[in-house]
């Protein structure tokens, strides 16, 4: 009777919060669960969606469109894009295998069980919602907490993507004498 | 507060009908302008002008045999159209389509939602515009529909990069992500195409690689693909292919004109408004003179939507690798260049000015180096 009385006393930021994590632990539970990687990665995607839901369900909706933009839009699409190319009826892996499965599941289980002790242990600050900013996640607060307080954290990792494609050029750079398709 | 929940979503539901009607009306305006272009009648046998001629091909679509391929990955093959009109759709949602409506001591904007994020959500739903396409092209298990998908997938993350860096110089005048705040920055003539016009001309090829239109089809280039990407689609799921991008097209003409032709400002705003509201009173004066905005709004997207049909019945279909040439070894230093023009720009007091001159310096620059290499190449 209790539980009831709590699911009718829910307001509408918590129905939608957990409607999206409900969705989320299905993408997630997919991701790893469906056979075919294309399934694979299009569940992936419904988790990073849902993931971006949760963004702006705490106000943080920079983060949200970002997170659409870089993982969802990007990374994601790069990921269909090479799966797609591999020919997966010849190469389906042997996940039937009990063994792996068992195994995985032992360990994702006890690193489950770990954190849920540890998130339990900590003494996470409660936010007192009538002194809370509002702001706290928008772009505007972000910027300038970016080129004020972690400037150099933020340019030393501009450097370090800087790195990263000069590096993928040089990779993607054709040796002298190799055939040009 | 229940009316205006209600005008709210009279708004949003009056946004989502119009650019479902105005995508229909596409299709007949893209034949008849196609027609005059080529020289011939074009549909004139279904209603007066054939002006019912999109009822006519959405019917034929919806009777036809909905067939899926023997070996095609069955809820992946539907997923695809209904994917690629959905985030057609949703990008609506924060384009501001006029200035506000007074009722009852209320402000109701015209918009579906003010974000502070306006422009990056419209940039996010586009770059997930691909996996419509993707999706489709894969799950029907055709060689020639792969290429089109990948074709698709390849083309607009590479054209993507070029349009955020044009973007960026816009965001660098206007301080906000917001579009309302954007369009309102260009209020009357103070348009962000004066400033910005390598900007502008960015902008535009990329959505038009975006949106999959010639010259950038390559997705769907019949004469090598077969039809590409919905190669085995037919019915109405074709129709949902074929019709998410004549929204897009509505979408992305509607985004050029908020960010660089300014919205629903134009010249000589200020005295309609005044004259309106001396006449009619301060509430129904500011109402019709949304109105007006709303509809020089529209001139502007139909214009842009003119501008697409236009090119695609003139220009002929680049080459693949100069498709990707044009992206990455042009559009993108050249966006570059315009990001640090604007950058000098803002920081001096005079950005149309310095504008322009940087544009010309870059030019000039750009002339003499391309000369001094031919000389070069003439001499050895």
């Amino acid at each position: 009777m209790e539980t009831l009385e709590t699911i009718k006393n829910l307001t509408m930021t918590q129905w939608s919060f957990y409607a999206v994590s409900v969705l989320t632990l299905f993408g997630a539970l997919g991701t790893i669960l469906s056979k075919n990687p294309i399934h694979s990665v299009i569940y992936l995607i419904m988790t990073f969606f849902s993931l971006s839901a949760h963004y702006v369900l705490l106000n943080a909706q920079f983060l949200a469109a970002v997170n659409i933009v870089v993982y969802a839009g990007a990374i994601m699409v790069l990921f269909l894009f090479v799966v797609m190319f591999l020919n997966i009826k010849d190469e389906a892996p042997e996940l039937d295998n009990n063994k792996i499965v068992i195994g995985a599941s032992i360990v994702g289980g006890t690193i489950g069980v770990i954190l849920v002790a540890a998130i339990r242990l900590t003494e996470s600050q409660k936010i007192d919602p009538s002194t809370y900013q509002i702001k706290t996640g928008f772009i505007e607060t972000l910027g300038q907490l970016l080129y004020s307080k972690y400037l150099l954290p933020f340019e030393l990792v501009s450097v370090l993507f800087l790195i990263a494609m000069s590096g993928a050029v040089m990779l993607g750079r054709k040796e002298k004498g190799e055939r040009n398709f | 507060m229940d009316s205006v929940f209600l005008i709210k979503s009279l708004i949003i539901l009056g946004i989502f009908a119009l650019s479902l009607g105005i995508a229909a009306y596409e299709t007949y305006f893209e034949r008849v302008i196609a027609a005059f272009i080529q020289d011939r009648v074009g549909p004139d046998r279904a209603g007066p002008f054939g002006l019912l001629q999109p009822l006519a091909d959405a019917g034929k679509l919806f009777f036809k045999e909905d067939f899926i391929p023997t070996l095609a990955d069955k809820w992946l093959f539907i997923l695809g159209p209904s994917l690629a009109m959905l985030t057609a759709l949703m990008t609506s949602a924060v384009i501001p389509f006029g200035d506000s409506i007074l009722y009852d001591g209320h402000e109701i904007l015209v918009q579906g939602i003010e974000v502070n994020i306006g422009i990056l959500w419209v940039f996010g739903v586009v770059s997930l515009g691909v996996y419509g396409i993707l999706i489709g092209g894969w799950a029907s298990n055709n060689k020639y529909s792969l290429y089109g998908a990948i074709r698709a997938a390849s083309q607009n993350i590479s054209y993507e990069l070029a349009m955020g860096l044009s973007i960026i110089a816009v965001l660098m005048m206007s301080g906000s992500l917001s579009l309302r705040t954007i369009v309102e920055e260009q209020h009357g003539m103070n348009w962000n195409v004066f400033y910005q016009p390598l900007g502008f001309i960015i902008f535009l090829t990329c959505s038009f690689a975006e949106c999959n239109r010639t010259p950038f089809d390559l997705p769907e280039s019949e004469n090598e693909l077969v039809a590409g990407y919905h190669t085995e689609y037919g019915s109405m799921k074709l129709g949902l292919f074929l019709f998410s991008e004549y929204v897009n097209m509505f979408i992305s003409s509607a985004v050029i004109a908020t960010l660089f032709f300014g919205g629903f400002n134009y010249p000589g705003m200020d005295w309609v408004y005044s004259a309106l509201t001396s006449k009619m009173g301060e509430v129904t004066g500011h109402n019709l003179a949304t109105l007006v905005g709303t509809l020089v709004f529209f001139g502007k997207i139909a214009f842009f939507i003119f501008v697409y049909m236009w090119v695609r019945w003139t220009l002929p279909r680049f080459r693949y690798d100069q498709l990707m040439d044009l992206g990455w070894k042009g559009l993108i230093p050249l966006a570059v260049v315009n990001m640090i023009i604007t950058a000098a720009a803002e920081l001096s007091n005079q950005p149309l000015l310095v504008n322009w001159i940087g544009l010309g310096v870059f030019i000039a620059l750009l002339y003499a180096g391309s000369a001094l290499m031919k000389s070069k190449k003439t001499s050895v």
